[in-house]
């Protein structure tokens, strides 16, 4: 019999959290649910979230999709920032502990 | 008890390994075309759109877009085919290593075609020769029937639990590609019980979600999975045996495994060629018998895994061999040379000639082989070109 390359786990078990020194911060307020970061993120670092109460431009805007940065993922590349249309995403210095 | 062999088509040999791939059932097809393969996916395209086949055919945009959307869906256990030629194929060699190092089981259809510069379509091995350290299985096809086979005994070789390493099958450009032969096409219902479908056992599963081509440290599994892919090969001598046998038994047609002996019985010299050079190489050995002299040769069907037992013990008792290369490698010898020499390594002092003949698709006629068959008896040991021209 063979031996396969196939990991028992997911790659979800594989946080890369700690590669980023920004983080990115969504202001919803002025956020348009365009989803332009959703589609750019190259590590699917953005999920999709529906029927949570984020802040909104408007009450119509309000009803739509919401995209959320995956903490445990988001290795900080800063592409989202970038293409966001609305320019409503900040890269953020991640808190740096000095031991 | 054998099977009436009657022949029912005549095919070139790129149409026969279309049919091979319809009779195997494969699910998915990639294409793209170069010349002189490309009349095996334009015959595909042909058959699904005419709905004689069910598969999933995808234009891509490249080769090594192809071998990249033959990985994937193999992955999730669907019996995936493409085919290429030449700088197609050397476009491909990243996801060659990708595939078999996943440990997929594609099989795919390479038509040998010369590198250029300067372009040549004609035919020469040094495309898929220069694959040979991929982890695929190689066989090299004698003739259209060969060609269609290859493509059923493949899809049941790769996908044995002992071996799950892709295959390719080679077949030499014009020569078997647009020639038409008398071919036996078999019975779809003939070849179902020959073929289970594909059961992959490690197939992409959404409810259950495992890493796919992760990492590895040095630590390891690493340098433990090459090593399993070199047991596998190696493993695959006795599949490659039982699978032609089980060939033989359900079709009627007999190949012999990883290389084909003629007329070695008592030979005293011999010449290891492989593909379509065999048959003129047969033709020369059977006009030399008649003259009295004790000639045979080998055909090397299968490059990887290589041979070397069965070639060493076939020639240990020879008083000399010539092995011929339709390729190079440049600042060494020709690659079948090099391994015959090294199986021999250790196990006999019988001289070795190395012949480099035909690129470009050259003719190697009746009078090259007399020829190379003289430096054999004459016992030289170099490496030779053969018909090279003045400047020209």
């Amino acid at each position: 019999m063979t031996t396969i390359p196939v990991a028992n786990v997911s790659s979800r078990a594989n946080h890369t959290d700690s590669w980023r020194i920004q983080k990115p911060e969504i202001h919803y307020e002025k956020c348009i649910r365009c989803m332009i970061c959703w589609k750019f993120c190259p590590d699917n670092a953005i999920r999709v979230e529906t029927g949570t109460s984020h802040p909104s431009p408007n009450e119509r805007i309000a009803k739509f999709e919401v995209p959320v940065i995956e903490d445990d993922y988001c290795k900080g590349c800063g592409i989202c920032a970038s293409e966001c249309p609305e320019k409503c995403i900040d890269m953020t210095l991640e808190s740096i502990q000095v031991i | 008890m054998q099977a009436v062999q009657k022949y029912n088509a005549i095919m070139t040999g790129n149409e026969a390994v279309a049919f091979g791939a319809k009779l195997a059932r494969v699910g998915f097809i990639s294409a793209y075309p170069i010349t002189p393969q490309t009349t095996i996916v334009e015959k595909l395209a042909e058959m699904v759109a005419n709905r004689e086949i069910s598969a999933h055919y995808v234009e891509v945009e490249s080769e090594h877009s192809a071998m990249a959307a033959v990985f994937a869906s193999e992955l999730v256990g669907v019996r995936s085919y493409t085919a290429t030629s030449s700088h197609g194929l050397l476009y491909m060699h990243e996801m060659l290593h990708w595939t078999a190092g996943q440990r997929l089981p594609v099989v795919m259809s390479v038509v040998n075609r010369a590198l250029g510069p300067p372009w040549n379509i004609w035919t020469e091995q040094t495309d898929s020769m220069n694959q040979k350290e991929t982890g695929w299985l190689q066989v090299y096809c004698e003739s259209n029937q060969e060609a269609l086979d290859s493509i059923l005994m493949g899809y049941k070789i790769a996908e044995s639990p002992d071996v799950l390493l892709p295959l390719m099958s080679m077949e030499d450009a014009f020569i078997l590609s647009h020639t038409s032969e008398p071919v036996i096409l078999p019975d779809q219902d003939q070849v179902d019980s020959f073929l289970p479908p594909l059961n992959l056992s490690f197939r992409v599963d959404l409810k259950n979600p495992m890493g796919y081509g992760s990492y590895s440290t040095p630590d390891g599994p690493y340098m433990e999975l090459r090593k399993d892919m070199m047991d596998s090969l190696r493993n695959s001598r006795k599949v490659i045996s039982k699978v032609t046998k089980e060939f033989g038994e359900t079709f009627g047609r007999n190949y012999s495994g990883l290389i084909e002996k003629f007329m070695m019985e008592d030979a005293e010299y011999a010449i290891i060629a492989s593909g379509t050079l065999a048959s003129t190489g047969k033709y020369v050995v059977s006009k030399l018998r008649q003259e009295g002299k004790k000639v045979g040769l080998i055909r090397v069907r299968f490059f990887r895994p290589f041979p070397d037992l069965e070639i060493a013990e076939a020639v240990t008792d020879l008083k000399g061999v010539g092995v011929i290369d339709r390729s190079t490698s440049y600042g060494s010898a020709g690659p079948t040379a090099l391994e015959v020499r090294s199986a021999l390594y250790g196990k006999s002092e019988i001289p070795v000639a190395a012949f480099i003949a035909g690129l470009g698709g050259r003719d190697v006629k009746v009078e090259d082989f007399e020829k190379m068959f003289q430096y054999v008896e004459q016992g030289k040991t170099g490496n030779f070109y053969i018909n090279v021209k003045e400047a020209c």
